[in-house]
């Protein structure tokens, strides 16, 4: 492995980016635009770069390392690396961020009534929050980590809050005091590890690998866990710390609830299955009926309230809420399958929820941004190249097989069904819901007779056909062909097993077959 | 257990049959509208030559012995992590192999007649994509060589009923009923889905090999929740009691797709996966009697909603559940009935497809209109459909030498070699298939003409009489051509098994008293039908017939039972969650809102006020430093 | 002389200043009880410089005398703005500042 700070770099190009955009004059909307798109482009094209180069073969789960003191004297270091996991996550934030620029082009006009920044503002916060992304996903150090977590809330909330709908300033407000309460408690319980791992090795510390494995007493595990663990599961959200995420997603603006709920929530599992799982694993064991349970709440409650909503933001955001039950529900029944699985749900949904949005932001800009379903009626008629793509988000948003998030849903379910069956058997019966609530969206919006004032809509137009089908190429390929991910992501669910002693149930009559067959042979 | 071999020769092409109609798909749904001209030929020539692979396939089958004809092919790994491994992987054998031809033969043939029948549509193109969509899904579901694999398919098929029956999405009724197959059919893919993961736990594999390879030494219990959630998938696929109700909303659909996918391919999809997982059934008895018990109760339900029906394709709907009962019951008595499931799910998918395009035939000449209280009388306007019509019928009613007598007298004495009460029921359901069929023939095609107004009945063009003379020639047939020729018993033997047991009663006096039953049904239907006056409002009718009208209350108990009550946890769940979780949130923040101001009360502007505190401070500091050194 | 009388001075300086600051209303009344608090921290310091035999208390008592003087330019001016703008010195008119 070369020297050159790969992931340092990685992350410098869109902060400076986003520094230049900033400071372009504000009379050059456009040009803010393009640079914005160009930048977001070479970050894509440096991660493609990096990811070619990663080996995932190797038994060293983390590459591209790097390793500089910061605060020596409170243990904090700035060190960076990537294991499967984060690098696929960090290729994810990656692809959506261009979609979301070229997606909201026009989203922002400078003489708009409704929000209150500049156009080259938003596209600047977009870029300094790919930063932030790439820092959370790529930090070894708790400390650092945190940063980058607590970070990520400015340009969020500014994007919410100066861009957003009618309802933002509430909204960025909510956001932001859900996020601080659970970052506080993160706070707390960073604070308490570093005493504790000062307690045990003598010196404290904040690096990663030197806390993974700390065999910390089981008592002060089950506090410091739920602290981090809280703050995680408001990020994801888990059920019932969720509902400022409706709130967010619905004033907030397509592209900025895309990289909201595609990618920032992924933060909160990521965290679970970087920080909680390896860190604490005699809590994890602990907290997992709980943990379980309240995932298993949030997969049906969610699609229930998706079920009976009226406003189409809010109805994804709902329905977003019941797809992390799925992904916290694989990584917390400690099977390989469940957790490669969640990872994989993680970028399927990361897809799927783009699309989503994306093409309903779409269709919205057409009535005036009208976002209740009761004003849509019949779009097929008029724009069916809408209609088709919409209908194919929907279909991926339901998981169906063939599509990248069925590979994550059957596994994560296969890997429960493994753990505890019951569970895994009522998790199931949640993919009827999903599709009850998804077609009930497409059959009121797109079919039937056209609704008042919708005859006229045009259809997607160049750009936003560009902006979907990236989207629509990748959940197809990775449906068919998952084993990209699954090559990079098995080795780092292997490490997160073998570090929190879990061991994959084993078939009942499997294994006496196959060794009956070998007497066979 | 056959051996398996690596693909050969025209077998390597074994992923082309797949990949031609999705090839297909894609363009012609990408395209756009300036596909709508050569386009379709597209559609057509893809399942074409899918049906040309499928030939060859059997000719080179044919050439080998009966223990080296299933062949398997392996593209690539497709999910894995620990202990799990799935490959997309292919294979075919003498089971896949019938299969292939019927999808392949008959789909090519609908989709000529929907050259046809579809050349007025604007949105033709999309119609041709979504049929080759079809195809291309159902070929993965049949040649698959996992369950998982299946399972695509098995949705794919899904996916492609829902878009053709909601295919005139304009239509509401059209747009309801694609998503009602659609989720009906989830709760299908539960059971299906559970059965895998119990597979995968039970075996640590979900492929065909592996799994039945080692069924015998999981416990019973297993095998039997395996069993009968894969009958659950087929329920929902097939149409079977209680997963019945999509399938007469399905019609809602182009009459094509009706013929394809809800008659003679989709639909049947629950039989193959029943035949196919024989091992399992095989042991796991109290599974094979519930497969039994719920082809019997749908064999009933679909011969009386098929006699009540006015709408013809309805009627053929209700029709097409009591046939794939007499499948499903034949699957569920083992060894003894596999084979002739198969053979009666072969000629059903030949004479159904001849009657659903034989009525979309009538529906072309009558402007679209399917009540057949409205029709009468077509016997000499539309020549061609009415014999290709009849002689369907014929075959459906068993009447020898037609296909269906041969393949329904078998499950018919399967049924006796099994359980005299399941073999006497299945005679029953015969004589109402000889009623409803005649009731049918008769109010179409004899009596007076009933028509509306401004309809000029006319037969249809070439295009669509040819399939429709092809099925026929196939409804004639192909039953005595697998019997006797083909062998379909010592084809599908390998696979499926074959067991055959005596029965009590002479063969030949079975057949007649059957016939017998058959022909009264049918004179009964003659006398009601053609003799008398068809009023073309029709009369109040007994309880059954008001309730098989209403497709047997289906609609109102799904509604009863689940659909109202998810609404209601729907909606106050919406309500807790605005009012409780949120409230607490909200409430929280209100709570400290409040708090601050009651304390800033206490900022009252007056500096005294102020400095009393401060000095009020002050004091306590001191005394507290006080106590503190005194104590 | 017993240097513990000057503390008990400074004490009884310092009760009346405070006093003087709760109860006066006049703004000059007050400034000046102010200052009377000031010099009795200020004698209170020296005498203790004396007590404990260093120059500490001193320079604090300098210290104190430069702010003093500083505090008196600022707190004059804010008195003598008030009083042209409100036409009275009493310091509870001027309570905007407030919930």
């Amino acid at each position: 492995m070369n020297s050159f700070p790969w992931l340092t770099v990685l992350g410098l190009v869109p902060l400076v980016g986003s520094i230049v955009v900033a400071l372009l004059p504000k009379s050059k909307p456009a040009l803010a635009k393009q640079l914005a798109f160009a930048i977001s482009l070479a970050v894509l094209a440096f991660v493609v770069v990096i990811a070619l180069q990663f080996d995932g073969s190797t038994s060293a789960p983390f590459q591209f390392v790097e390793f500089h003191d910061w605060i020596p004297a409170f243990g904090v270091t700035y060190s960076l690396g990537v294991d499967g996991i984060g690098l696929v996550l960090i290729a994810l934030s990656a692809v959506l961020v261009p979609i979301t620029i070229l997606a909201g082009w026009n989203d922002v006009e400078e003489p708009n009534p409704e929000s209150v920044g500049s156009v080259k503002g938003y596209f600047a916060l977009i870029l300094a929050l790919e930063t932030l992304m790439i820092g959370v996903f790529a930090a070894t150090d708790v400390f650092l980590f945190y940063v980058f977590f607590e970070a990520m809330l400015i340009p969020v909330y500014f994007m919410i809050g100066r861009y957003g709908g009618a309802q933002r300033s509430y909204a960025a407000m909510k956001f932001l005091i859900y996020s601080l309460v659970g970052g506080l408690f993160m706070l707390a319980a960073m604070i308490g590890l570093f005493v504790a791992s000062a307690q045990i090795l003598g010196k404290g510390t904040f690096n990663w690998f030197a806390l993974v494995g700390l065999n910390i007493d089981p008592t002060t595990q089950k506090f410091l866990f739920l602290g981090f663990f809280f703050a995680f599961a408001i990020k994801a959200p888990l059920w019932p710390f969720h509902t400022w995420l409706p709130d967010a997603a619905g004033a907030s603006k397509p592209g900025t609830a895309v990289l909201l709920i595609g990618v920032l929530d992924k933060v909160g599992t990521f965290g679970m299955l970087r920080y909680c799982l390896p860190i604490f694993p005699s809590a994890s064991d602990f907290y997992a009926p709980i943990i379980i349970a309240l995932a298993v709440i949030g997969i049906f409650y969610g699609a229930f309230v998706a079920l009976g909503q009226n406003d189409l933001k809010r109805l994804f955001a709902y329905s977003s809420m019941s797809h992390f039950g799925f992904i916290i529900l694989g990584i917390f029944v400690f099977t390989s399958i469940g957790i490669s699985g969640s990872t994989v749900y993680m970028i399927a949904h990361g897809l799927s929820t783009a699309a989503l949005f994306l093409a309903a932001g779409f269709l919205m800009q057409r009535r005036n941004g009208s976002t209740l379903l009761s004003d849509y009626s019949g779009v097929n008629k008029p724009a069916p190249v809408l209609a088709g793509f919409f209908l194919f988000a929907a279909l991926s948003s339901l998981a169906l097989p063939g599509l990248v998030s069925f590979v994550g849903e059957f596994m994560v379910l296969l890997g429960t069904f493994q753990r505890y069956m019951w569970v895994g058997g009522i998790a199931t019966l949640g993919i009827v819901i999903t599709a009850a609530y998804v077609l009930r969206v497409y059959q009121k919006s797109m079919t039937g007779p056209v609704g008042n004032g919708l005859e006229g809509v045009k259809d997607l137009n160049g750009r936003e056909i560009t902006v979907l089908v990236p989207i629509v190429l990748l959940t197809i390929f990775l449906g068919l062909y998952p084993a990209p991910v699954l090559n990079v992501v098995n080795p780092a669910v292997d490490t997160v097993m073998t570090v929190i002693g879990a061991t994959n149930p084993e078939p009942t009559v499997g294994l006496s077959s196959t060794t009956s067959e070998g007497a066979q042979q | 257990m056959q051996e398996v071999m690596p693909v050969t020769g025209v077998f390597s092409l074994l992923w082309l049959l797949i990949a031609l109609p999705l090839v297909g798909a894609a363009i012609l749904l990408l395209g756009g509208r300036k596909l709508n001209k050569w386009g379709v030929y597209l559609g057509v020539f893809t399942v074409l030559v899918d049906a040309v692979i499928a030939v060859a396939m059997l000719i080179a089958m044919m050439g080998n012995s009966a223990q080296e004809r299933t062949f398997s092919q392996n593209q690539f790994s497709w999910m894995f992590a620990g202990n799990f491994k799935v490959d997309m992987a292919f294979q075919i054998d003498q089971l896949s192999m019938v299969f292939v031809l019927l999808i392949t033969i008959v789909g090519a043939l609908i989709h000529v007649y929907s050259l046809g029948y579809m050349s007025h549509d604007p949105d033709k193109r999309k119609f041709f994509g979504y049929l080759n969509l079809f195809v291309a899904a159902m070929l993965l579901l049949i040649l698959a060589n996992n369950y998982l694999l299946l399972y695509v398919g098995w949705e794919g098929v899904g996916l492609a009923s829902y878009l053709l029956i909601s295919f005139w999405q304009i239509k509401p009724s059209a747009a309801a009923a694609g998503k009602k197959a659609f989720i009906i059919n989830r709760v299908g893919d539960v059971g299906l889905s559970l059965a895998i993961m119990v597979m995968f736990v039970t075996f640590g594999s979900v492929g065909f090999q592996e799994v039945f390879g080692s069924a015998g030494q999981a416990s019973e219990g297993t095998l039997t929740a395996i069993g009968l959630l894969l009958l659950l998938a087929a329920c929902g696929k097939s149409a079977q009691f209680p997963l019945q109700a999509w399938l007469l909303d399905a019609m809602e659909g182009p009459t094509p797709v009706s013929a394809l996918i809800h008659a003679a391919t989709m639909v049947t999809a629950g039989v193959y996966l029943i035949a196919r997982s024989h091992a399992i059934f095989d042991i796991a008895t109290t599974a094979a009697t519930a497969v039994v018990i719920v082809g019997v109760v749908t064999m009933f339900m679909g011969a009386v909603i098929g006699s009540a029906k006015d709408d013809i394709k309805k009627s053929l709907a209700g029709s097409t559940m009591s046939q794939i009962g007499y499948m499903v019951l034949a699957a569920g008595l083992g060894p003894i009935g596999y084979v002739f499931a198969i053979f009666h799910l072969l000629t059903h998918g030949v004479f159904k497809a001849g009657l659903f395009l034989g009525a979309g035939s009538v529906m072309h000449g009558m402007n679209d209109n399917v009540n057949m209280r409205r029709y009468g009388a077509l016997r000499t306007a539309m020549f061609v459909t009415y014999a290709t019509f009849i002689i369907g019928t014929l075959s459906i009613m068993g009447i020898p030498p037609f296909s269906g007598f041969w393949s329904k007298d078998s499950i018919i004495h399967a049924a006796f070699e099994s359980n005299t009460l399941v073999g006497v029921l299945t005679i029953i359901a015969a004589a109402i298939t000889g009623f409803y069929m005649t009731r049918m023939a008769a109010m179409t095609f004899y009596g007076k003409a009933r028509w509306e107004d401004d309809v000029h009945p006319h037969e249809s063009p070439k295009v669509m009489t040819i399939p429709l003379i092809i099925l026929a020639v196939g409804s004639t047939f192909l039953g005595m051509g697998l019997l006797f020729w083909g062998n379909i018993e010592t084809w599908l033997e390998p696979v499926v098994g074959l067991k055959k047991e005596e029965i009590a009663i002479p063969e030949a006096l079975l057949m007649a008293i059957t016939l017998v039953l058959v022909l009264a049904g049918a004179a009964y239907g003659w006398i009601q039908y053609a003799r008398r006056e068809v009023p073309a409002i029709a009369p109040r009718g007994s309880w059954l017939t008001r309730a098989a009208r209403q497709d047997l209350h289906g609609d109102d108990i799904n509604d009863i039972l689940v659909v109202q009550p998810a609404f209601w946890v729907s909606r106050f769940l919406v309500w807790f969650d605005g009012s409780w979780i949120d409230g607490l949130v909200n409430g929280s923040a209100a709570f400290f809102g409040g708090l601050s101001g009651r304390l800033r009360r206490y900022q009252t502007g007056f500096i005294r006020s102020y400095a009393l505190s401060m000095v009020g401070g002050a004091v306590l500091v001191v005394l507290a430093l006080v106590l503190v050194r005194l104590s | 002389m017993n240097p513990s009388n000057y503390v008990i001075l400074s004490a009884l300086l310092f009760g009346i200043g405070t006093l003087g600051v709760l109860v006066r209303r006049n703004a000059i009344v007050v400034f000046m009880s102010v200052e009377l608090m000031l010099n009795a921290a200020n004698l209170a310091f020296v005498a203790f410089a004396r007590m404990n035999g260093n120059l500490d208390g001193q320079v604090v008592a300098f210290f104190v005398m430069v702010v003093a003087a500083a505090e008196v330019v600022v707190g004059l001016a804010i008195i003598v703005q008030i009083f042209r703008s409100r036409r009275s010195a009493s310091i509870d008119e001027p309570n905007l500042l407030k919930y």
